[in-house]
């Protein structure tokens, strides 16, 4: 289950119009309404929220600590232990850069290769492109997380097992950027524009680059972030390939946790050291996120 | 004579530049579409092939390749408790985080497609679990239902009701993982259902107003078979990636085994604990080619049933409306 979706729509027809908004004005939520989507708030924030008062508290809070109170006063010492921990095989640090190395990465080659495969599906004429395209779709239903007896054979023969390249190489193309881009293109570039760069002389990619890559950018941007998010928030296969050195964030949680398991204090802050990151990226980007998911389930 | 080959290599070259502009119109998008196919030959149709090879072998992790052995490892699998345990397991998971979480996203959905004050933060907020990493969440809600010392079992003895084996026992376990799955994902699929809701003409709802269709009837008689093409599309996406969950059950508690008497072991902890912990990449494999026949099967099964569910309803309801539209 992830972004991996919308494009089920293609399976289960065509995507309805848009119907007539204008001048209906819509129903009032009332009272009950607002009382709904405050419990589903408070169900969203309160795990987090209890999340903090144990980082913040020490190791016997969270047996101690009632349900709601304020945060206690150490988490800023409890999220050193976990950053500078000497004892801790892993490193925060290394390992939030490693994350951010990932998931920067796979973003952007799964939006240059998607850009340039949409393009080519949506504006170029070429043998095939409707067949090819349906075997893009379809390969979604191919649960690649269990190619994983494969895969790690194959990096451990290439000696890639503990490198970064191992989680990356094989995420650089997803079969979702591509029918995303495929349909944002379709609509968003007109054909004019591709017959004048072509008339004027440019090469096919030199079209590609100066005219299909400016139009897709508001497309292309949230492909990347649901990509970055995507990638960042993996675990298996990066927990079965990396090791220590090389660990993404979550592996490095799930070492901390496993490694001092009775440490609630100092687990918890690697969880709110690790949910940082996102969190900031959320309140950056939310409503670009929010337009992201609903316009994908429309158009797709 | 200079400027007749002048000439000459002038017309070589505009006929070397056409044949150049020939090929790259027709090259060029095969060229842009094969880093896909490329990589997902190699990363997907390979693997899957591989994997069903590696399954017909001995195969252990350091020592690699040993000998075929047919469908041994097959044998050996389906014989086992452990797999049909975590069969069932993997499928009580799934029902539990999928059904209630669709409902609750149509509900959540509904509230927000109405006219609310501050509909960007409240959109921002359902949607704000999804950013938190399943490891994190998994960590969270496993102390939060810890059996002893767990704050939720906590407040229920603290209200006369009786602590609940939220890791002892198979059924409550499977509640919690889906909990956490359904923390992470419902608001999400709320805006999916969001924007398809807001899809539906607004002529029909006028229209059953008008015939005195109160707000539920108007909910359960155009919204619901008006959403059935992003129901089918949620339920089946769901089933492909909750099928093969792992990150919730394997942190679930701190060996990652799915507990003592396997009450929450799922098949993809079971491919990793059959290959990586008991080493043994036959068998892993074995049970990943039977993972996905599973996850074909149920999929297409899903596809089927909440067709034919959807699609019942959509009947009446457009009857319903036609009749009441010629009165």
């Amino acid at each position: 289950m992830s972004i991996l979706s919308k494009e089920a729509e293609l399976l289960t027809g065509p995507p309805r119009k848009r119907g007539p908004r204008g001048g209906h004005t819509l129903q009032s939520p009332g009272v009950l309404g607002y009382a709904v989507l405050s419990v589903v708030m408070v169900a969203a924030i309160y795990p987090l929220y209890w999340a903090f008062m144990i980082a913040s508290g020490d190791a016997q809070t969270i047996t101690r600590r009632p349900f709601l109170t304020l945060p206690g006063p150490n988490f800023v010492e409890n999220v050193g232990r976990v950053i500078d921990s000497p004892t801790l095989p892993v490193s925060f640090w290394a390992s939030a850069l490693n994350s951010l190395v990932v998931s920067t990465v796979v973003a952007a080659s799964v939006v240059f290769f998607s850009t340039l495969a949409g393009y080519a599906f949506s504006k170029l004429r070429f043998k095939g492109s409707g067949g090819l395209l349906y075997f893009v779709i379809a390969t979604l239903a191919v649960p690649t997380q269990l190619a994983v007896v494969p895969l790690y054979i194959v990096m451990v023969n290439l000696q890639l097992a503990g490198n970064l390249l191992a989680v990356i190489l094989p995420a650089v193309v997803s079969a979702f950027g591509v029918f995303w881009m495929t349909q944002y293109l379709r609509q968003a570039l007109p054909y004019e524009l591709i017959e004048a760069a072509r008339v004027d002389g440019a090469s096919m990619f030199r079209t590609f680059w100066s005219i299909a890559l400016p139009a897709a950018r508001p497309a292309a941007a949230m492909l990347a972030l649901f990509i970055f998010i995507q990638t960042w928030t993996n675990y298996f296969w990066p927990y079965i390939v990396l090791d220590n050195d090389s660990a993404t964030l979550p592996v490095a949680l799930s070492t901390l946790a496993n490694n001092y398991f009775d440490d609630y204090s100092l687990i918890f802050s690697g969880i709110i050291v690790s949910i940082i990151p996102l969190f900031v990226l959320f309140l950056v980007t939310g409503r670009q996120l929010v337009k992201g998911i609903m316009e994908g389930a429309v158009k797709g | 004579m200079t400027t007749n080959t002048d000439a000459e290599r002038q017309v070589r070259l505009i006929a070397f530049r056409h044949t150049i502009n020939r090929w790259d119109v027709k090259f060029s998008p095969y060229l842009y579409i094969s880093p896909f196919f490329i990589l997902f030959a190699i990363t997907g149709l390979f693997p899957l092939l591989y994997t069903a090879f590696v399954s017909l072998h001995d195969w252990s992790i350091i020592g690699g390749q040993g000998d075929f052995v047919g469908p041994e490892n097959f044998q050996f699998i389906l014989g086992h408790s452990d797999f049909w345990v975590a069969l069932r397991n993997t499928f009580s998971i799934f029902v539990l985080s999928s059904v209630p979480q669709v409902i609750l996203a149509i509900i959540i959905a509904a509230v927000l497609d109405t006219n609310l004050r501050a509909k960007t933060f409240w959109r921002m907020g359902v949607l704000l679990p999804y950013v938190v990493t399943p490891v994190a969440i998994a960590l969270i809600f496993s102390s939060m239902f810890a059996d002893q010392t767990g704050i939720v079992n906590r407040l229920l003895t603290q209200i006369g009701l009786d602590a609940v084996p939220w890791h002892a026992q198979p059924l409550p376990a499977h509640f919690v993982i889906s909990t956490m799955v359904n923390f992470r994902w419902t608001g999400y699929n709320a805006l999916i259902f969001l924007a398809a809701m807001q899809a539906i003409p607004r002529d029909y709802y006028e229209a059953a107003m008008i015939d005195g269709a109160g707000r539920l009837r108007r909910f359960f008689s155009i919204t619901i078979p008006q959403l059935r093409p992003t129901i089918i599309f949620v339920v089946v996406t769901s089933t492909i990636g909750g099928l093969q969950i792992f990150d919730e059950p394997r942190l679930y508690d701190v060996y990652g085994r799915g507990g003592a008497d396997q009450q929450w072991l799922t098949l993809t902890m079971y491919i990793y604990e059959l290959g990586w912990t008991q080493q043994d990449f036959g068998r892993a494999a074995a049970v990943a080619w039977l993972l996905f026949l599973v996850i074909i099967i149920f999929g297409a099964l899903n596809l089927i049933l909440t067709r034919t569910i959807a699609s019942g309803g959509s009947r009446a309801s457009k009857g319903a409306l036609k009749v009441k539209v010629t009165k």
